[in-house]
C-alpha cells in the first residue's frame, strides 16, 4: 500500500527539484505505477501546475511536456500525421481511455520500463529527453543512465524522424505487450527498435546489403529475449522476426500504423 | 490539505489527507455508484469524469483534483437515462457491479464520438472489464440506442 505523508503542488521546477533531492520524496506522474508499490513517501511532488501538459510545435520539432497524457498523444493530429498514426497505434492498446487520461509521458519515459510501448517508439524516433539539471540527453543515452534524481521536463521529437511504423503483440487486448516493434527509416538508414523482450527496447540498424528477411532473421538470432508469464524467450524471438519483417514491408509501402 | 472540489455540481470544501484517493472522497460523499474493483488501475469500475474526461478515481489523489469538477453517475442521471434501458434490454447488466463505470464511460464515448462505429465503441470501452456479459450484449445495447436515436432524428 502506498502511504503519502505530505502533498506539494510544485510552484516551480526549481522547488520540485529541491524537494526531490530528499530520497524519501517522490515525483508523481500519472501515479499509476507508483500506486502499485508498497512504500511510504514523505512528500509527493505534483508537477501538474507547471504548464508541462502541452505539446508545442516548432519549425522542426514537437516538444511534448512531461505531464502530457498518453491520451493526448493518441489524439494529437500533428504527431499522428507526422508518424502515420504511430503514436495512436503505440498507446491505444494500453489498458483503457480512463487509464490513458492519467498516465503521463514523463512517468513513462522516466521509468524506462521494459514493457513500455512509448519508449520503443521514442527510441525509433531518436527523440531527445530534456532533464531539468542535465539538459538535453538523447533517449538512447537516457535509457542507459542510472536513475538520478533529475526531473524529465519534456521530450523532443524531430519532424525529420517521423517515418516510422509501430506494431506490438499482446496475448489479450489491454494487457502488457509480449513484444513491441517500431521500425524506422531516417538519415538514410533503416532500423528496428524491439521492446518488451521483456527488457528495455533495443535498437538494431539494418545493413545496406541485407534483405528484409535476412535482417529480421539476424535480429531474431542476436536480440536477447527473456521469458516471463506472458511468453517464452523462444516465442518472443519468432514473433520478433515476423513483426520486424511485416513492419518493414509496411513502412516500405507507406502504410499507416493504424 | 484543504481542498475545494465541485462534485456533481455541488462545491465541497474539505480537509483531506495527502494520500486520500478520489474514490474514497466521492464515496464519503455518498456517491456509491463508484466501485472499488481491481485496485490495479485496470477494471474501470471506479470511472468518474474529471472536467468531462473519464479517469480512474482509484488512482487519483484527491489533492490533485483541488479546484476541478468531478461527476459520478449520480450527477449524470439525465444523460444516462437516455440509453441504459437499451443496455438492460440486451441483458448486458447482469450482476450490475461494473455497470456504473461502463455507463459513465459510455457517456464520455458518446460526447466524443456522437456516431461511433462498433470498433470505436469496443476500443473506448476496452478499459471497462465485465465478467458476466462477454461484452457483446453491451455493444448490442449501445448500437440499439444509436440506431433508435438515428431513427428518431430522421
Amino acid at each position: 500500500m502506498l502511504t503519502i505523508r505530505k502533498y506539494v503542488m510544485a510552484e516551480s521546477l526549481s522547488q520540485a527539484y529541491d524537494l526531490y533531492q530528499n530520497k524519501n520524496n517522490t515525483i508523481i506522474g500519472g501515479m499509476l505505477w507508483l500506486k502499485m508499490q508498497d512504500r511510504t513517501v514523505d512528500t509527493a511532488i505534483d508537477l501538474s501546475n507547471l504548464g508541462l501538459n502541452t505539446i508545442e510545435e516548432t519549425e522542426n520539432t514537437y516538444e511534448i511536456g512531461a505531464m502530457v497524457t498518453l491520451r493526448d498523444l493518441e489524439l494529437h493530429s500533428g504527431l499522428n500525421t507526422l508518424t502515420g498514426n504511430a503514436f495512436t497505434a503505440c498507446v491505444k492498446p494500453i489498458v483503457g481511455v480512463q487509464f490513458r487520461n492519467l498516465a503521463t509521458v514523463g512517468g513513462s519515459v522516466y521509468g524506462r520500463y521494459g514493457f513500455s510501448d512509448l519508449l520503443t517508439l521514442l527510441l525509433a524516433m531518436n527523440a531527445d529527453v530534456v532533464l531539468y539539471k542535465n539538459g538535453i540527453v538523447n533517449i538512447h543515452d537516457f535509457v542507459k543512465m542510472p536513475y538520478t534524481r533529475d526531473i524529465v521536463v519534456k521530450v523532443i521529437v524531430s519532424k525529420n524522424n517521423g517515418n516510422v511504423y509501430y506494431t506490438s503483440f499482446r496475448n489479450t487486448k489491454t494487457d502488457f505487450p509480449v513484444l513491441t516493434c517500431c521500425v524506422y527509416h531516417h538519415d538514410n538508414h533503416t532500423g528496428a527498435c524491439i521492446g518488451a523482450r521483456p527488457g528495455k527496447a533495443l535498437d538494431f540498424v539494418m545493413n545496406e546489403e541485407e534483405t528484409v528477411t535476412d535482417y529480421a532473421n539476424r535480429i531474431h538470432e542476436s536480440c536477447p529475449f527473456g521469458s516471463n508469464m506472458r511468453s517464452s524467450a523462444s516465442y518472443r524471438g519468432k514473433l520478433c522476426r515476423n513483426l520486424t519483417e511485416y513492419a518493414i514491408r509496411q513502412l516500405q509501402k507507406g502504410e499507416s500504423s493504424c | 490539505m484543504l481542498i475545494t472540489i465541485t462534485l456533481n455540481g455541488k462545491k465541497i470544501t474539505e480537509e483531506v489527507t495527502a494520500d486520500s484517493l478520489l474514490i474514497d472522497f466521492v464515496r464519503h460523499h455518498k456517491c456509491f455508484s463508484v466501485k472499488r474493483g481491481c485496485e490495479t488501475s485496470n477494471c474501470g469500475l471506479c470511472t468518474v469524469l474529471l472536467d468531462g474526461k473519464p479517469v480512474l478515481s482509484c488512482s487519483l489523489l484527491t489533492c490533485r483534483v483541488n479546484g476541478h469538477s468531478v461527476q459520478t453517475l449520480e450527477g449524470l442521471q439525465e444523460e444516462a437515462k437516455e440509453f441504459v434501458g437499451f443496455i438492460a434490454n440486451q441483458g448486458a447488466e447482469q450482476c450490475g457491479f461494473c455497470n456504473p463505470g461502463m455507463v459513465v464511460n459510455t457517456i464520455a464515448l458518446l460526447r466524443e464520438y456522437p456516431d461511433p462505429s462498433d470498433e470505436d465503441i469496443r476500443q473506448f470501452l476496452s478499459g471497462n472489464l465485465c465478467r458476466c456479459s462477454g461484452y457483446e450484449s453491451q455493444l448490442r445495447g449501445i448500437r440499439a440506442y444509436l440506431d433508435f436515436r438515428k431513427g428518431d432524428a430522421a
